[in-house]
Parts: structure tokens; sequence; C-alpha cells
């Protein structure tokens, strides 16, 4: 049996940074040997970058994604789930907030490095969070908070008190009720076709079919990418649809958005909430047909608070593109429930 | 003096290891620990461990999660130690236990802006001597419950304190054998709720001074539907009239204030030996989910309730102020049998729905009222001016069902 253990030598103090695929994370994300550079994120060789089409909303930040297999490993192409990766593969997600969104060469300012391994038992994720020094970054077991600012779009200044997830919840998104902790993307459908051509060509991706066969990609903020239908849908499969489903974290709302619910009375269409609390507005049900102001699922996407905001984790800003994406869809939606 | 009591205060402090007396391994959490500290804890402890909170207060701005087998989380006392959630930023939840076999005691959890402590698919939950409080009083902007496991097994909640909570303070969710004995609610909406849960027994509690003090729902939607068998015993079930606070949209915002116990929709339940007294809208309602003018989009879902057994319960008290939707189909039902004031609600009341499906209706399935003292009743022949009439004749009600099984766990 393969031995997956790592000896690398800790930047901070030059005793050995232990860790293992199998639960015992690297004080230090150099510990992984993931990067050449860690401040510029130039990835080693047989670290490969990977893109999204509809990525999770993250409080505006930005995201380099990267994706390392053993060493002469593939996953073989699934047209519905996630890859399977094999043991051993390690999934990297560097979140940064950039200066200026206007103008990504006005550099940015990186937060943290969230890393998940594939071990013997299953997936095990930390994050590493950067101080002023980004050339390494330190596990924070217990997460962070962040404080960040940066010029938005629009040109003004937005400020946001970022949440680093602790270890636990890392594993409430990522796991499902039989207890593995499986990875929310990459999934081929969502892979950006330059990115998932790349992996082809670099031999960890087999078995894809032509590219005409790809399946279509949908970016949900891209009216050429799909119908408001199909934008909506792949929105909420990618925000929502990792914890509600059938197995996820919010299995007990009956509440399922992710992309493979086909009966609209699950997907919340005249869906009447459960343990909602405050989270309710006073509304009755999650969707009412034309009426986006009088669905539950609006309400919640649109506030910040606490107890309300969904999702859950990973947000505390509202996602305006996000919203007038759903607010459309639930507009454009006939019948009524009563 | 003052020199005394600073040394009396060190010598106290240096001698109170929150670990004494814990066989195992146990991680010592004092006053003034980050909330980094406590997570890193909650994250490294290993499985059978213990985590001790010292005496204090311990602040968090974000949600706590645990998700280690067999952990026991203790403190030293309901009123000394103090987890607060006052200003958390983050998190639907002040702790999320996601593991098996959990213990919790002897620990206060104040002012989460969400739910107290939620427990999600776990089997083996024991709750005891811990209290959840919003310190603030009854507000529609306290979190929505407070004790609540959700899709549990084997769960046992005992000797508890839950003020304030915004839907319901004691809440078990589709979960499946459980036992609420010897807590207090008190300043809720619902008091405790069992909800699309099977096998239940809620005994030696008292509710008091919530909406509603017990109640018993199934609802539609959910995986886990059509609860059955909850035994409601021994339990002190008074004066619950507070104004109902929930937020708008929730199911138990149609809880009149002032309701000893509701059934909604819920399958084998039986109510005895409680005193059940003082309540301006009811003591005892039962009803389907009909009246509540929700869509029903779940075809699987029993509307219903069914087998209802009420006996030998203490019923007093003068019910003449009912409220909210609820209430003015009590009062409409009222007026029918009595046209003049005083309009006095019965102690036990049926919406009289029957389900269209069940013809002939089974015995086994009858609601069966017997040796409540005085107690009175009135089928509430919902809807109204459909051809049925309300009528206060008790006699169609006056059998019993085979007594159901103790709840025993493991």
């Amino acid at each position: 049996m393969t031995k997956w253990l790592l000896l690398a030598i800790a930047a901070s103090c030059g005793a050995p940074d232990e860790c293992e695929i199998d639960g015992t994370m690297c004080k230090k994300l150099s510990g992984w040997g993931l990067f050449d550079d860690i401040a510029t994120q130039t990835p080693a060789a047989d670290v490969i970058p990977y893109d999204l089409n509809t990525p999770l909303f993250s409080d505006y930040t930005v995201k380099d994604r990267f994706v390392r297999l053993p060493a002469g490993m593939s996953t073989t192409w699934n047209p519905s789930d996630a890859l399977d990766l094999p043991v051993g593969s390690v999934l990297v997600k560097t979140f940064s907030y950039l200066h200026d969104r206007r103008d990504p060469a006005a550099g940015r300012r990186m937060l943290e490095t969230r890393v998940l391994v594939h071990g013997e038992s299953g997936w095990h994720g930390a994050a590493y969070v950067y101080g002023d020094n980004t050339s390494d970054a330190d596990v924070a077991i217990a997460g962070k908070l962040v404080d960040a600012s940066w010029t938005h779009d629009d040109g003004s200044t937005r400020m946001n008190r970022y949440a680093v997830p602790n270890q636990n919840q890392c594993k409430e998104c990522h796991e499902e009720h039989d207890e593995i902790v499986t990875p929310v993307g990459p999934k081929v459908r969502n892979l950006r076709p330059d990115r998932m051509q790349a992996m082809i060509d670099a031999g960890v991706l087999v078995g894809a079919p032509p590219v005409d066969q790809w399946p279509h990609a949908v970016v949900a903020t891209d009216p050429a990418t799909g119908t408001v239908d199909e934008r909506a849908r792949t929105w909420l499969d990618i925000n929502c649809g990792f914890c509600h489903n059938a197995r996820g974290v919010a299995r007990t709302s009956g509440l399922f958005l992710d992309a493979a619910e086909t009966d609209p009375a699950k997907f919340g269409v005249c869906k009447a909430p459960i343990a909602t609390g405050r989270g309710s507005g006073g509304l009755q049900y999650d969707i009412v047909p034309g009426m986006p102001d009088q669905s539950i699922m609006i309400f919640r996407i649109a506030s910040t608070d606490p107890e309300i905001r969904m999702p859950e984790l990973g947000r505390n800003l509202v996602y305006d593109e996000g919203l007038a994406l759903i607010r459309e869809w639930i507009t454009a939606m006939s019948g009524t429930c009563l | 003096m003052k020199r005394w009591l600073g040394l009396v205060l060190v010598v106290s402090a240096c001698s109170s290891d929150p670990c004494e007396g814990v066989t195992g391994e146990c991680i010592a959490l004092t006053e003034g620990a980050s909330a980094t500290d406590v997570q890193t804890a909650l994250i490294e402890v290993m499985p059978g461990g213990t985590i001790a909170f010292g005496e204090g207060t311990f602040h968090f701005e974000t949600d706590l999660s645990l998700d280690v087998d067999n952990v026991t989380i203790m403190g030293q006392g309901m009123d000394k130690t103090i987890l607060s959630f006052k200003g958390q930023t983050s998190g639907a939840q002040g702790i999320l236990v996601t593991a098996n076999g959990f213990t919790i005691h002897d620990i206060g959890i104040e002012d989460p802006p969400g739910d107290a402590l939620k427990i999600l698919g776990s089997t083996g939950v024991h709750i005891y001597k811990t209290r959840v409080e919003w310190t603030g009083g009854p507000m529609e902007t306290n979190g929505a419950y407070g004790l609540y496991p959700v899709q549990c097994h084997q769960v046992l909640i005992e000797d508890s304190l839950v003020k304030g909570a915004s839907d319901a303070g004691f809440y078990v969710g589709q979960s499946d054998g459980i036992i609420v004995k010897n807590n207090r609610a008190e300043g809720n909406v619902a008091g405790i709720e069992i909800e699309n849960s099977t096998h239940a027994d809620v005994t030696k509690n008292t509710a008091t001074g919530n909406t509603g003090g017990v109640l018993v729902f199934n609802l539609p939607g959910l995986d886990v539907k059509n609860g059955a068998i909850t035994r409601v015993f021994d339990n002190q079930i008074y004066e619950n009239n507070l104004l109902n606070f929930a937020p708008a949209g929730n199911i138990v915002g149609n809880v009149p204030a002032g309701t000893g116990m509701a059934i909604l929709a819920a399958h084998q339940v039986e109510i005895f030996n409680n005193t059940i007294k003082d309540h301006k809208s009811i003591n005892i309602g039962v009803i389907s989910y009909v009246p509540l003018g929700i869509t029903v989009t779940d075809p699987n879902y029993d509307q219903y309730p069914t087998a209802i057994s009420i006996h030998d319960n203490t019923l007093i008290g003068v019910s003449d102020k009912p409220t909210g939707q609820l209430g003015a189909l009590l009062l409409l039902a009222i007026g029918e049998i009595h046209p003049d004031p005083p309009y006095i609600v019965p102690d036990i009341a049926w919406d009289g729905v029957l389900d269209p499906a069940r013809d002939p209706y089974p015995a086994t399935d009858k609601l069966c009222i017997q040796n409540n003292g005085d107690a009175n009743f009135i089928n509430l022949a919902w809807p109204l001016g459909e051809g049925a009439l309300p009528s206060e004749d008790m006699s169609p009600h006056d059998c019993a069902l085979a007594p159901l099984p103790e709840v025993v766990l493991p």
C-alpha cells in the first residue's frame, strides 16, 4: 500500500512540515509543493490550472483553481457527476480581491488558498491564510475573519469582512449524507472548454468525446450562453445545489436546487417553507410564479442578515447579478399557487 | 477586605479546572479563550473526548461546529458558563453538530441571531441541564429554534430550559426515538414541537408563557414525513397566552396565542395525564392541514390527523379570547351554536375535516376523547356553510385506542 506522506521544510522555522493526504494537513501551504511561486500563483509542473463556466459567488473574490493528479494517473470523462479524481489528487483554490475590479492589472490582495486532498478515507480540506508576505500561507484550522476593501465594477469602494471557512465548514459544503467529502467541482459541464482541452492535452482527463459532443457551456451571467431557465438552473445548481440536494446538509428543508431536480415543487415552486424562521420574510412560498417579490428565494438571496441570507456560508454580500437573474427567471414563470 | 477578596478569587480560579473529574481526553477552555481557540478544540478533539468550559462568558462572532463522534461539550452550570452569540455576523446557527453520539450539559447558550443548537443527522443525542435564552425577551428578531435536533435518531433532552425562541424552544424534527423530559419552555412561540417525527415521549415538562405550549405537527414536502406514535403525558401546560411573535410565513405563525396543545395532521398521538389550563384560545386543538389554505404539492403527504387519543387529562380555564385566523374559525363555529355572547371555546376543538379517501372511516384512525373530567368539545365542521354544522356532541368520540408503546432508548 502506498504511503502517502509528504515531507517538506517549512519556511518559518526549519522544522519539517509533516503532512499526509489522510488527515494531517501541512501547516504551511508550501508543504504541499503545489507552486513554483506562491506569490504569483505559478503552479508546479504537475499542477494544472482550470476554470469554471459558472463559478460559485464568493463575495466578489476572484479565484485561481488548480488540480493535481498523482503522477501517471488520470480521470475519466463523466457527463453528469463531479470528475472522479483518484486517491492522491489535490484540488486547489486561491481567493483574492482585485484592488480594482475594472483593472485586473492593478494587482490583487490574496486572502486564502483552500486545499482539498483525496485521501484513502475520503476528502480532507484546509484553508491557508495569507499575511502581508504572500510567498507562503499558514493553515487556519478554525477559519479567520479578514477585513478587505476594493474598487468595485462601478467605481465605488466596497468593503467586506471576508470569512475564511473553518475545517468543518469545508465539509458542510463538500460533504454529502454518506459522509464522503466530494468536491463541488469540477463537473465537465461546468469546466471552461479551453481549460478542459488543456487537461485532455496533459493526459489527466481521458475518454472525452469529440468537442462537438461536449455539453453546452452555460455562463449564468451571459445571456448569449443559454436561456433564462438554463442559466438560472445552472446558477442555482452551482450556488445552492451542493447543500440543497437530497443528501446535502440542507436536505431537511425539502428544497432541492441541484441541476438534476426536475420537480418544480421540489425546486421551490409553490413550496411552503419548513423551519425558516425569519428567513420567510413574511412570505408563504419559496417561489411564486411571476412574483419575485412574493418569493422567499428572492428575499433570501437579497439579504445580508446571517439568519436570512442564502447561501448561509461563504457569502456576506449580495450578488447583484445573480439576484437579477433569479428575479428574471421567476418573473417569467407562469402559473399560480392557489 | 479587598485583598482578601482578591486572594479568594485567585484561589478559587486556580482550583477550578473545568476538566476536573472528567475521564478520558478533555480539553479545558477557561474564560478568555478566543473563538478561534474554541473552534480549534471542536475540530481537534478526538472521538470520545470532552470539551469543558470553565465558568464565565465566551463570545462568538461566527458559528461553532462539531463533526467528531462521541464528544461531550460541558460547562459548569447553565447559568455559570455562557456561550454568547450576541453580535454574531455569520452562520445560521450558534452551534452546528453533525456528529454521532453527541452530549451537551451544564451550559447556557445566549442570543444567537439564528438557531441556537442545531444537530443534524446524528444518532445518539443527549442534552441535559442546558439553557438557551434570548435575553431581550420575546422578539421577532430572536432566532428560530432553541434546541433543534433534526433527522436524528435516539434523542434525549432533559432538565433543560429554553426561553424566547421566535419559532420553537424545543424542536425535534424528522427524527425517530425521542424523549423530551423534565424541561421548561417559556416565552417561545412554540414551547415544545415534535415535527415529522416518530416514536416520541414528551413527559414531565412545563410549558408556560409561550404562544402555544406543546405542538405535534406533520408538514408536507419533506423526505421524512407522516410522523407517528407520539405520547404527551404528565406535563404541566398552562397560561400559554403570549402574543404570537413568529415572523410571518412560518407555520407556527398560525398558532393562535393562548393554545395549550395543537395537533396538526399528526398520526397516533396519545395525550394523557396532563394538566392543561388557562389558555385564552383553546386547551387542545386538533386540525388537518386543509384549513391553513397552503398549497400541498406533495402527493405522499397525509393531510389529516389520525388515531388521536385524548384521555385522563385535567383541562380547565375559560377560553374566551381566541386569536388569529384559527381563532376566527373557532368563533364562527361557536356562533353557529350559540348566537349570543359570551363566546366560550370548549376545551378541545377539532376542525372536523375527514379524509375523503378514508371511506368507510376506520375505527382505529378515530379521534377518541375519554375521561377528561368535565372537559367539553366542539367539532368545527370546517368549512362552515357547506352542509355540515358545528357540533358540541362528544359522543362520536367516546372511544379508546390501544395505548402507544413507551420510547426506550438504548
